[in-house]
């Protein structure tokens, strides 16, 4: 087990070389930032001055190496647009995006559970209908649209939640929501399925023919079993949600690290582009990393392999 | 009193093509100690009746419309879904047809075979972890305290199957069903599995339904047999008689198809057509259309169930009516020349 972590430990930070060099290529890809950093009126001169004190006339190369120098040692150099350290930046939107994520993951997993057991122990009744409805819904409407429908309605003519920002607990209900529901819909569904051929199975027989009290034959002999397609998922959701947050957090006027790589992206605001990407990058890479842990510790099979 | 006494138990499947009378008035008895095998084709309600019995036939398709099911005299279709839940595994066990899933993947030994004896004796700590070494042991598992700690795929599938069979014995049961219990093993291991199970029945005195397709391994283990078809007791009778003078057609066409050694036949005789479907059963008799010995009332009336002898039943007209039978005269009660024993 501890070998497997290793191995996978070391597997993320190549992976986060590789995503570095593609992010340092792609950024300067989109344009020039002095285009939309200078004034109308700047001169040649004030362009090679601007180029020089940015360290954005040097070749490739060189900026590449220095970026990563840095980089490792937490210094994401000093963002174009708001002549602020990254670093300082990312420390103030990080915790936003944090709990926005937490809240949304932890929304959709008491959703979802309950919703998957239930779908396939009653399958074909109205409760497994009603599921089926949310997922559909969830999987096929754009989260833009969603997270527009619900302002307008919710926040603008009900008046019931703040339609965005962070304020207290009410604020977080409105992205929460439509954050989480794509999640919602998917692990609805894995489980859902997984549960149906769970049932099925001859230990679930077994397991009824022992005695067992029902609940416990659904809610731990099958589940057991019918999480480790979810969890084998849960990775991917993880980072679908990095990127639906994105979208929502622009919507909803969020402060969170999704916004501020929407406003970097425009702005051509290399090192933070930069250092959301790898920020990121990590936690997707320490989540999917947990992940496997976990799913060794739910599949004996697995964890004996290793 | 038999130990377990089903009365015209009827289960019923509702399915979106019409009503399968799955289980249609099926009774039978086990003594205390006794074996009655369970013999028949696929789809021939075996399992179906075995999962009546403990009231677990798959929901919401199964439905048992009738009968009685009574252990020690008492009724089991009359009990409440919580007094059922402390039968099952205590009084009633069986064990399911395929070793290598009927245990659960992602707990242990130790977990899956103690789970029943908390459950249902209340046992913990040092008592329960000692009775379930006592209990792995018993079924001929060695160093059972080790294996407590294993996972279902770290075992052989032999092995496996012994635990399944000492989760089984816990209680010890009054009644234990065995569905099929030695289908997927390997000819060597399926001896030492009958062995041990026949060993743990006359220790517990248990009384035990053996369901099974194979003749010979009903000859080996069963003292009665009830042969089903389509959802019904076609015939049942003690295995000696039966296996030397079958009364119904179907049993005697199952007893041939059977290969033996040192037999001269070229080709095993195989029962021609397919079993019914249970949907749209003929008028008559359910084996009309497949029997050699076909007479006009068979595809009218249903014959009535005949005694045929001491504790022997059979379900045909030929055995109502003794006069001479069109063909077959082989069949005829009391005939010497019925088939030779397996």
């Amino acid at each position: 087990m501890t070998r497997f972590v290793l191995t996978r430990l070391a597997q993320s930070l190549v992976a986060l070389a590789i995503l570095s060099v593609v992010v340092f290529v792609l950024a300067r890809a989109t344009g020039d930032p002095l285009h939309l950093i200078l004034p109308m009126s700047a001169t040649e001169e004030d362009y090679a001055n601007a180029r020089r004190y940015l360290g954005l006339d040097r070749s490739y190369p060189e900026q590449y190496v220095t970026f990563v120098a840095r980089a490792v040692t937490g210094d994401f150099g000093t963002s174009l647009r708001a002549r602020r350290p990254v670093s300082e930046l990312i420390a103030a939107r990080l915790p936003n995006s944090l709990k926005l994520g937490a809240f949304a993951m932890g929304v959709s997993l008491l959703l979802a559970f309950p919703l998957g057991v239930m779908a396939a122990v009653h399958k074909g009744t109205v409760v497994d209908r009603a599921a089926q409805v949310i997922a559909v819904l969830g999987q096929s409407l754009p989260t833009f649209w969603v997270a527009i429908v619900l302002i307008e309605v919710v926040a603008g003519r009900l008046q019931w939640l703040p339609a965005g920002g962070v304020d207290g607990i009410t604020s977080y209900i409105l992205p929460g929501f439509t954050l989480g529901w794509f999640v919602v819909a998917g692990m609805m569904r894995l489980l859902r399925s997984g549960m149906l051929e769970v049932l099925d199975s001859e230990y679930v027989k077994l397991a009824r023919v022992k005695g067992v009290v029902e609940a416990r034959v659904v809610w731990l002999h099958a589940l057991k079993n019918a999480l480790i397609p979810v969890v084998t998922f849960a990775g991917i959701y993880f980072s679908i949600l990095v990127t639906t947050a994105i979208v929502v957090e622009t919507v909803f006027a969020w402060p969170g690290l999704g916004r501020l790589a929407y406003e970097a992206i425009t702005s051509r605001d290399f090192p933070v582009i930069q250092a959301v990407v790898l920020t990121t990058a990590a936690i997707v890479a320490v989540v999917n990393l947990s992940v496997d842990c976990v799913y060794g510790f739910i599949d004996p099979r697995i964890r004996y392999a290793r | 009193m038999p130990v377990l006494d089903v009365r015209d138990l009827r289960t019923h499947l509702i399915t979106r093509w019409g009503t399968v009378k799955a289980v249609d008035g099926v009774s039978f008895t086990v003594d205390e100690g006794e074996t009655l095998g369970l013999v028949g084709e696929s789809g021939s309600g075996k399992s179906m009746t075995c999962l009546s019995i403990l009231r677990l036939a798959p929901r919401p398709a199964a439905r048992i419309v009738g009968g009685e099911v009574r252990l020690d005299g008492d009724d089991l279709l009359r009990k409440t879904g919580r007094e059922m839940q402390r039968i099952r595994g205590k009084k009633i066990a069986m064990i399911l047809q395929d070793p290598m899933s009927s245990l659960n993947p992602v707990f242990s030994i130790g977990m899956q075979v103690k789970e029943p004896l908390a459950m249902h004796h209340g046992l913990r700590g040092r008592a329960l972890f000692s009775r379930a070494v006592d209990l792995l042991a018993s079924v001929g598992i060695s160093s059972p305290a080790d294996r407590l700690l294993a996972f279902p795929h770290q075992l052989s599938g032999g092995m496996r199957q012994r635990v399944v069979g000492a989760m089984a014995i816990s209680a010890p049961p009054r009644v234990l069903i065995a569905d099929e219990p030695t289908t997927s093993l390997d000819v060597t291991i399926q001896a030492q599995y009958l062995r041990l199970l026949k060993e743990l029945q006359q220790r517990h005195r248990l009384a035990m339904i053996f369901v099974t397709h194979n003749l010979g391994i009903v000859a080996r283990v069963c003292d009665r047999v009830a042969v089903m078809y389509a959802g019904r007791i076609v015939e049942a009778g003690p295995v000696e008689q039966i296996f030397r003078a079958p009364a119904h057609p179907y049993t005697k066409a199952l007893l041939e198809s059977v290969p033996r050694l040192g037999d001269t036949r070229e080709w095993l005789t195989a029962i021609d057509g397919q079993p019914p479907d249970l949907a749209a059963l003929p008028p008559g008799c359910a084996f009309a259309p497949r029997c050699t010995s076909v007479m006009e009332r068979c595809r009218v009336d249903a014959p009535p169930e005949v005694i045929v002898g001491e504790g022997r039943t059979s379900r045909c007209w030929l055995s109502v009516a003794p006069s001479p039978p069109r063909r077959d005269a082989g069949l005829a009660l009391g005939s010497s020349d019925g088939p030779p024993r397996a």
